[in-house]
């Protein structure tokens, strides 16, 4: 019993860090109907240069707040520079250039930082209070820092005038620009958003599987899984999709297929929910009348 | 004293195809201009080339004085021009009161802001009652009012409506009429009226213009316009 309920905590600690990583891509998704494929990739980078801040000398707070801004200026300039050019462009193209962005910030981390794998730390004290028999203060730490931006963007989406704008652009550009609104400002606003949000999840998620260019690769696997059992166009189905394979990644991993295949475990969840339910278990339906 | 909006010589094309063909129009300070003509005639393009919406453009437009030929959709929106689309333009996934606040979004004042809310929700007591409602369940009608409710939640100089009556019932249609000539009234509000409708059309507007396959071919007061014969058979079933 004792061992199910760790592994249980165990994969809340790993879902909080899926479930923000879903949420960003989910924002894309929501605001421009594309899926992110270097997500990951950008939060690895991001990894990075929290980890050279770090080395630096700076304390793990301030790498951490100033990595959050750098992410959101470089995934801003990413959209406006990159993805703005090509929205006309078939769709194909896009992937083909999210799948090249994907490379090159691989190749790029490799060819600055190096492929050795490195230690990243954690800003939670191993001796801290709120560490449990069950957990450890890390995973505590990255569960509440999970909800934290789930509160945060709710928060914002939810009750600011900004928010609102930018639902609004993504619903339906035409109608907002014809009420004033910058819809190619609130797209670069969503990207720098998407890429905070993954900075913070890398910076979660390293201390646990180590800093190198690679990753990422696996975590951004469940992130799709969690975003698409959610339904990719629901924030909050992200979460409860992140969290949800999180948990089910460790206890199938633990009980029924051993470690090697639970990988697998992520891709087999993503294509059922795609055969039963292809809006997710929580995908929106927008209902309208006419 | 010069017009609210005064247009010369405007064309607009989709891709290679030019369906304006240079076309003068104006708009009079708190008044209603009707713009009338058949299907295809050019009556939505003309709106969408005032706010360079969806189409490419030629020709000038002085709003309050001042040329916005080369302003951006959002900043002519922003100057004060409040666009009633086709379609309507409901942000389906949004509230009906979200939708209503989005329209205000340029408004930094908070207690601005509710005082317009109050305002618009007392021109439409309905939109008031589905208020938390998702504005993609509320029938056409109230996508109708709130469409309007939408651009008046900007303060515009001048409203662009486009088929108000389109596919609604007449009851509804001469309810969402009767609320505009309140608000003409009541608003210092200049109205640039696109109607198929041609009868409901001419009895609120003041002055009306005539548009056929890309071209004015007739313009006057209301009451002339009424009385034109060809307008009469073409336009009003007499």
């Amino acid at each position: 019993m004792e061992a199910f309920l760790q592994q249980l905590f165990a994969g809340l600690a790993t879902g909080g860090i899926y479930a923000s990583l879903a949420l960003a891509l989910v924002m894309i998704y929501q605001a421009t109907h594309q899926v992110n494929f270097a997500q990951g990739e950008m939060a690895m980078f991001s990894t990075f240069i929290a980890w050279t801040l770090i080395q630096a000398g700076l304390p793990y707070w301030v790498a951490f707040f100033a990595t959050v801004a750098i992410s959101f200026v470089i995934a801003a300039v990413i959209e406006f520079t990159i993805i703005r050019p090509l929205h006309k462009a078939p769709e194909l193209s896009v992937v083909v250039v999210f799948i090249g962005l994907l490379v090159i910030f691989h190749s790029v981390a490799g060819f600055l930082f190096g492929s050795q794998i490195k230690q990243f730390p954690t800003p939670f004290e191993p001796t801290a209070w709120y560490g449990t028999s069950y957990l450890s203060p890390h995973q505590v730490g990255t569960i509440f820092v999970a909800l934290c931006i789930v509160a945060a963007l709710f928060a914002f989406f939810g009750f600011t005038t900004l928010g609102l704008k930018m639902r609004a652009a993504a619903q339906n550009p035409g109608s907002s620009r014809l009420l004033g609104v910058n819809v190619g400002r609130m797209l670069m606003l969503g990207w720098g958003l998407a890429g905070a949000i993954g900075a913070i999840a890398g910076m979660m998620v390293a201390p646990v599987v180590f800093l190198d260019p690679g990753m990422m690769t696996g975590v951004l696997i469940y992130a799709f899984a969690g975003a698409l059992i959610g339904g990719i166009d629901n924030p909050v189905g992200a979460i409860v999709g992140g969290f949800l394979v999180g948990v089910l990644e460790n206890l199938i991993g633990s009980y029924i297929v051993g470690t090697e295949l639970k990988l697998s475990v992520a891709l087999i969840l993503i294509v059922g929910v795609l055969v039963v339910r292809p809006a997710g278990l929580m995908g929106r339906v927008v209902v309208q009348r006419v | 004293m010069s017009s609210l909006l005064e247009v010369r010589g405007l064309k607009a094309s989709y891709g290679p195809t030019e369906v304006l063909h240079g076309i003068d129009l104006d708009v009079e300070q708190g008044q209603v201009t009707a713009l009338l003509g058949a299907n295809g005639a050019g009556k939505t393009t003309t709106l969408r080339a005032l706010c360079h919406f969806q189409v490419r453009t030629s020709g000038s437009i002085a709003f309050k004085g001042a040329p916005i030929e080369n302003r951006s959709t959002e900043q002519i929106a922003m100057l004060g021009v409040g666009h009633v689309p086709d379609g309507r333009g409901t942000f389906l996934g949004l509230s009906t009161e979200e939708n209503i606040r989005l329209g205000g979004h340029g408004q930094g004042d908070k207690g601005a802001l509710t005082e317009d809310m109050e305002r618009v929700y007392g021109y439409f007591p309905r939109l008031r009652e589905r208020r938390a409602q998702q504005a993609g369940t509320l029938s056409g009608g109230e996508q109708q009012m709130l469409a309007i409710a939408r651009a008046l939640m900007g303060r515009p100089s001048l409203l662009l409506l486009d088929e108000p009556s389109f596919g609604l019932a007449p009851l509804v249609v001469k309810d969402i009429f009767s609320i505009m000539r309140r608000i003409r009234t009541e608003q210092k509000v200049a109205i640039l009226l696109v109607e198929q409708n041609a009868r409901v059309a001419l009895e609120l507007a003041d002055t009306a213009y005539l548009l056929e396959t890309g071209r004015i071919v007739k313009s006057g007061t209301a009451a002339e316009l009424r009385q034109d014969d060809a307008v009469r058979r073409a336009y009003l079933g007499d």
